[in-house]
């Protein structure tokens, strides 16, 4: 293997976390008071701004108008500071596309869609790299970024501030918080995580250095109380006695993401209902 | 504890970028000791009581040695390493400071710590105290000012009071270097890798492995991988240019200009030199003036890329100087060069094995500098030169572990119904093993029966040794590790455990054993009609040696239903081996030698070659034809990784020798596999009937290894010996590791069991068939030793005796000898250091060697006198001297051989 050994053989990995332990996590929900819902999520370095709007009327063509149930509208774009290169990225690259597609598909399995029909949900996310601001300071910098750009350009951020690994489920985290702010209701908390497998061990959540170490990686999006997938999505070439192990372990890191969510959801009532006087 | 590492990088486009990584400090990693009551340990290695005497510490303590001493140290196992990305212990890295400096605090710090958090269990531990040791001054002298424990390894290793031995153990370090070697600079300085690798981008150095030669101390060839096949060698010559290269190593050599060329000399030439001949080391050799063609690439080394120095089995010259503590070390592997070892326990040492490792190798000595690892036993006794050879051999041959012990079948076992299920029970066949005697692994069993079509069917039952050994587990490592099973004369080195090899696995008569059968349905002029493979149970009839089948088919009175399936068997094998060879196959021969033992002192008392009988050809036959059938099936199923076996044609120079040696005779024809075959058919010689076996022995020199490969790897499948467009080896599971993996492959093709990622991964796959291709290589030449060393042991009691025998090659100063009845191969030098060496001519066509008047031959018939030279006790050889023809100044009288009384008792 080339360079970096990812797993030691204590069993350490490259940033000190044991092979199923993930990365720390931290949200805050209602971050952005213009949209009907919005959520900023840290795991790790990779940082991301979801913001929702709707269930509004249907914009742009009505052609895409489905009469029984919404239509999901996702887009995904990345900061141009958000990784260690500062490279411009042009809207509608083919990666923010796909990303859109899949972050679009695990949705339309969790929001109960049925319940609006003939209008159309919008969850944009952001990703960001940079530098560590500390929570509250980094999402006022952050929104002062937001509102300039948003008035040229009409539809921005699901964002991704600061990317250090799992795009994708930093993102459906970021988002399932945001959905929840708008007060849209879902299935069940949509959880994503990423594993990767190294020496025949299952790594939970990567990161940036572990993605880019060959290591296969599998990106999975769960309903983590029924333990349907929503989403599951792999680009590497893995044996396929491993894949059961690999997605036990999706799994398993899913369910904590799903705790530390839930606590976030829960906190953010109690704040908003202090606040309220209820 | 969340801390973020933030460094600047440079970019391969020039750019500069910033990259932060998370760094998680943990407070969950114990501190391992058993006296900590407060973390909360899973295991704990140091123990309460980890004590060695030693004068400086007379408290119980634990050592922490810093990596310079690890490294550079073989020092005992009770030193325990820790790991540190603690909580309490991190650092961060101050301005200004080298990361070898932050290394050295990183460990002062977790001594400290150590020593603090032991500190608080103060009742308990007895004054438990953590000493750290290092050979860096620097680093002892701050961890003194932070008020530590800290040693210079060395000081602490001769406080040890309970092992003074080790002393010797440790490594020369450098700074006592310089005092053993005079100032004089007798090689020219290494240079460093940064050069060394421009040097090979640019190609004016090349890179490759340094082989020593076995004959010429001062002479060595470098071996130089090149671009796909081709590859080259470059020669080397005299000490300066070997520049302290030792065999194996990975160097980097300059070509010399073409005019300094020379060709290999093929003169024997042994380093005689004692401890004081630093001096007088510049032996120069008389450059031999060679034919232009003859002169290779030669070279000088520049640098080392890679050592690769293992502990080296060899004997002690102790030194004439009494009180003198260092000594040369020989080593038994005569391409190694001599050691420098310092020791005090010289007089017990001498006259035994030991093992040494260097250290390193200065450039004003003229030998490396090592020290002692341990004694391995006397020189000459049967154990001690039975483990040097196994070490020198690299055979692995530790008894197994306990882990890879708790994968074996709990006992009493029995097959159960699961097992059953999934086989076929062909418990009721008439199904008998056929093996040499005394063999406890029986790896293969056959059967043999009219079907009611009037067709045959034959089946070829192996145990099914993949059903024990799964993949993955540590018994599969291990396995795969051995390779193969070793067999020594009076010993065998298991792959497996032995409740396996002989007992489990082994196809033993009368029980029920689980099995992979072949089976095939053949006709009366063995045609294949059908063939299919299946998992199965069987429960064999009788366990038989050759010579007991042999008298079953040949006894007509007999008509059981065994002797019956044998002479069926007999019949088409006979049919098969005909079919084989007219496609041509080759049928070669070596001569193997079989050492009668004698039961209590396990002393060779006789010695004869094996011999060969119809049975044996019968056996073989089957076992060919079921790898075939198997190599086929699996590479069907598996075209990019099936483990196959190859046996590439030979060069057709390789064939040089063969047609020189044969021409006054015959003619031999070398252009094909089948031409070969047909001319050593033909090759007979009225009143000479050995010499058709003799030009089979040096046609069998000429071949090529055969290999195993991975299918995705290569293209060219042919064996050339069999004269098989395919093959692998299926029949030997229980001694070879390759079966286990066929095994396994074709329990896939047929849905008998699942599959597992390494199994389908041509890249594993062809690193397995690497390791399988050097132990198989190893334990081949290790037999050959066992066989040499017991040959000498024979001569020993048998005296010396006077033996026909015929000349197999003949060299510049010698012929070689085979005498067919030992099997034995000895060489006949006709210049000797104490005599006037005789007129000698040799000539290379032909070859002939002229001594005096008389002219020797290849195939030559002479008569030696064999005797046991033991005056050198690490390289106790069969000395042969010629008896007729008569030369005179050159052979010796016929000596008395009266047999010793003692082998009269004996052979009974």
């Amino acid at each position: 293997m080339a360079g970096l050994e990812l797993l030691s053989d204590q069993g350490y990995r490259l940033d000190g976390r044991k092979a199923t332990e993930l990365r720390k996590l931290q949200a805050r929900m209602g971050v952005f008071t213009q949209a009907d819902g919005s959520a900023y999520l840290e795991q790790g370095n990779t940082k991301a701004l979801a913001v929702v709007y709707g269930p509004h009327e249907m914009r742009g063509s009505r052609s895409r108008t489905l009469h029984d149930r919404a239509v999901i509208n996702c887009q995904y774009s990345m900061a141009t500071f958000s990784t260690a290169e500062r490279k411009r990225r042009p809207h509608g690259d083919r990666k923010s596309t796909e990303m859109s597609l899949h972050l679009k598909q695990t949705f339309e399995a969790a929001v109960m869609t049925q319940l609006y029909p003939r209008s159309q949900i919008d969850i944009y996310v952001k990703v960001r790299v940079g530098l560590t601001l500390h929570l509250v300071r980094g999402i006022i910098a952050e929104i002062d970024f937001f509102v300039i750009v948003h008035k040229h350009v009409s539809i921005v951020f699901q964002q991704i501030l600061q990317s250090d690994g799992g795009n994708y489920s930093v993102c459906v985290n970021a988002a399932t918080l945001a959905v929840i702010d708008a007060g849209i209701p879902m299935r069940d908390y949509v959880c994503a995580c990423t594993v990767g497998f190294v020496d025949e061990t299952p790594l939970a959540d990567l990161c940036y250095a572990e993605e880019n170490g060959g290591v296969s990686s599998l990106a999975l999006a769960l309903l983590p109380r029924g333990g349907q997938i929503a989403l599951l999505q792999m680009d590497a070439r893995l044996h396929q006695d491993h894949l059961e192990t690999l997605i036990e372990a999706a799994m398993t890191a899913c369910k904590g993401v799903s705790k530390v969510l839930d606590e976030v959801v829960r906190q953010h009532l109690q704040e908003a209902s202090v606040l309220t006087g209820e | 504890m969340l801390k973020s590492k933030t460094f600047v990088k440079k970019t391969r486009s020039g750019g500069v970028m910033k990259v932060v990584r998370e760094h998680y400090l943990r407070d969950d990693i114990w501190c391992g000791s058993e006296v900590c009551t407060e973390c909360k340990q899973e295991s704990t290695v140091l123990q309460k009581d980890a004590c060695m005497e030693s004068s400086l510490c007379s408290y119980p303590h634990y050592l922490v040695p810093d990596t310079n001493v690890v490294l550079h140290q073989v020092v005992k196992s009770d030193i325990k390493f820790l790991q540190t990305i603690e909580y309490d212990t991190f650092i961060e890295r101050e301005p200004g400071e080298s990361a070898n400096d932050r290394n050295d605090r990183a460990i002062r710090v977790a001594v400290k710590w150590y020593s603090q958090h032991l500190k608080t269990f103060e009742s308990d531990t007895d004054g438990l105290k953590v000493v750290l040791l290092t050979n860096d001054q620097g680093n002892k002298q701050k961890a003194q000012d932070n008020g530590l424990l800290v040693y210079k390894c060395e000081e602490y290793v001769k406080s040890l009071i309970a092992n003074p031995e080790l002393v010797d153990r440790l490594a020369l370090s450098s700074d006592d270097k310089n005092e053993i070697t005079s100032s004089k600079v007798l090689f020219p300085e290494h240079l460093p890798l940064s050069r060394i690798q421009t040097g090979i981008k640019s190609s004016s150095f090349l890179q490759g492995t340094f082989r020593a030669s076995r004959d010429n101390y001062l002479e060595a060839t470098v071996f130089v991988q090149g671009e796909g096949e081709d590859s080259t060698e470059v020669l080397i010559q005299g000490l300066q240019n070997l520049n302290r290269a030792v065999h194996q190593d990975v160097v980097a050599v300059q070509l010399l200009p073409r005019s300094e060329w020379v060709a290999p000399s093929s003169v024997v030439l042994q380093d005689e030199g004692t401890a004081k001949d630093d001096e007088d080391a510049e032996e120069e050799e008389g450059k031999v003036t060679a034919v232009e063609a003859a002169r290779k690439p030669t070279g000088k080394v520049v640098g080392i890329i890679k050592r690769n120095w293992r502990p080296f089995c060899g004997m002690l010259n102790v030194s004439q100087i009494k009180e003198s503590t260092r000594h040369l070390f020989t080593p038994a592997d005569r391409r190694i060069p001599r050691i420098r070892i310092e020791t005090r326990q010289a007089s017990t040492l001498s006259g035994q094995r030991i093992m040494v490792a260097i250290d390193g190798w200065p450039k004003d000595s003229r030998y490396p500098n090592g020290h002692f690892v341990r004694s391995l036993g006397g020189a000459g006794e049967k154990d001690t030169e039975e483990e040097v050879l196994l070490l020198e051999h690299d055979v692995p041959h530790q008894a197994f572990s306990q882990a890879v012990l708790s994968f074996l079948p709990k006992m009493p076992w029995a097959i159960t119904p699961e097992d059953m299920m999934k086989r076929e029970d062909l418990r009721p066949l008439t199904v008998c093993s056929v093996d040499p005697p005394g063999c406890t692994d029986i790896d293969d069993a056959l059967h043999c029966r009219e079907l009611e079509n009037g067709n045959l069917e034959v089946g070829v039952h192996i145990a099914d040794v993949s059903h024990f050994i799964r993949p993955g587990n540590a018994l599969d490592k291990e396995a795969a590790n051995r390779g193969t099973t070793v067999y020594l004369c009076g010993k065998r080195i298991d792959m497996v455990p032995e409740l396996l090899s002989s007992n489990l696995c082994s196809l033993r008569s009368n029980v029920d054993r689980l099995a992979f059968s072949c089976i095939w349905e053949i006709n009366h002029k063995a045609e294949i009609l059908k063939t299919r493979f299946t998992k199965s149970v069987i429960n064999s009839k009788a366990s038989l040696t050759y010579a007991e089948a042999q008298m079953r088919i040949d006894d007509t009175n007999k008509n059981d239903d065994i002797t019956k399936s044998l002479r069926g068997l007999n019949k088409l094998a006979k049919i098969l081996k005909r079919q084989r060879i007219e496609k041509g196959a080759l049928t070669l021969s070596s001569l193997e030698v079989r050492f009668h033992m004698d039961s209590e002192t396990h002393d060779p008392i006789d010695l004869q070659t094996k011999e060969l009988m119809e049975t044996n050809s019968m056996v073989e036959e089957f076992m060919l034809l079921a790898n075939i059938s198997v190599a086929q099936k699996i590479y069907d199923e598996f075209s990019e990784c099936a483990l196959l076996r190859k046996h590439p044609a030979p060069p057709p120079s390789n064939y040089d020798i063969l047609i020189k040696a044969a021409k006054s005779k015959v003619k031999i024809h070398t252009d094909s596999a089948k031409a070969l075959a047909d001319s050593l058919d033909a090759a007979k010689v009225d009143g000479f009937p050995y010499f058709n076996t003799l030009l089979r022995i040096l046609a069998t020199r000429c071949m090529m290894q055969a290999v195993y490969f991975c299918s995705g790897m290569d293209s060219d499948f042919h064996h050339y010996g069999l004269a098989s467009p395919i093959y692998t080896h299926f029949t030997s599971p229980i001694r070879r590791y390759a079966d286990i993996i066929v095994h396994r492959l074709l329990a896939v093709a047929i849905g008998a069991d699942t599959t597992y990622p390494d199994l389908m991964d041509k890249h594993k796959q062809s690193a397995l068939c690497n390791n399988l291709n050097y132990r198989h290589k190893m334990s081949q030449y290790a037999q050959r030793a066992s066989v040499a060393f017991h040959t000498q042991l024979f001569f020993k009691s048998r005296g010396i005796l006077n033996e026909e025998g015929f000349v197999l090659f003949v060299r510049k100063n010698a012929i070689i000898v085979l005498i067919p009845k030992f099997g034995l191969e000895g060489t006949v030098f006709f210049d000797s250091k104490d005599k006037v060496s005789p007129n000698i001519v040799f000539e290379e066509e032909g070859p002939t060697l002229s001594v005096e008047q008389h002219k020797f031959h290849i195939f030559d018939k002479v008569k030696v006198t064999i005797s046991l030279d033991d005056s050198n006790i690490q390289h106790q050889k069969i000395r042969m001297a010629l008896i007729e023809p008569v030369i005179p100044g050159v052979s010796v009288p016929a000596p008395d051989t009266e047999r010793p009384a003692k082998k009269q008792k004996l052979d009974h």
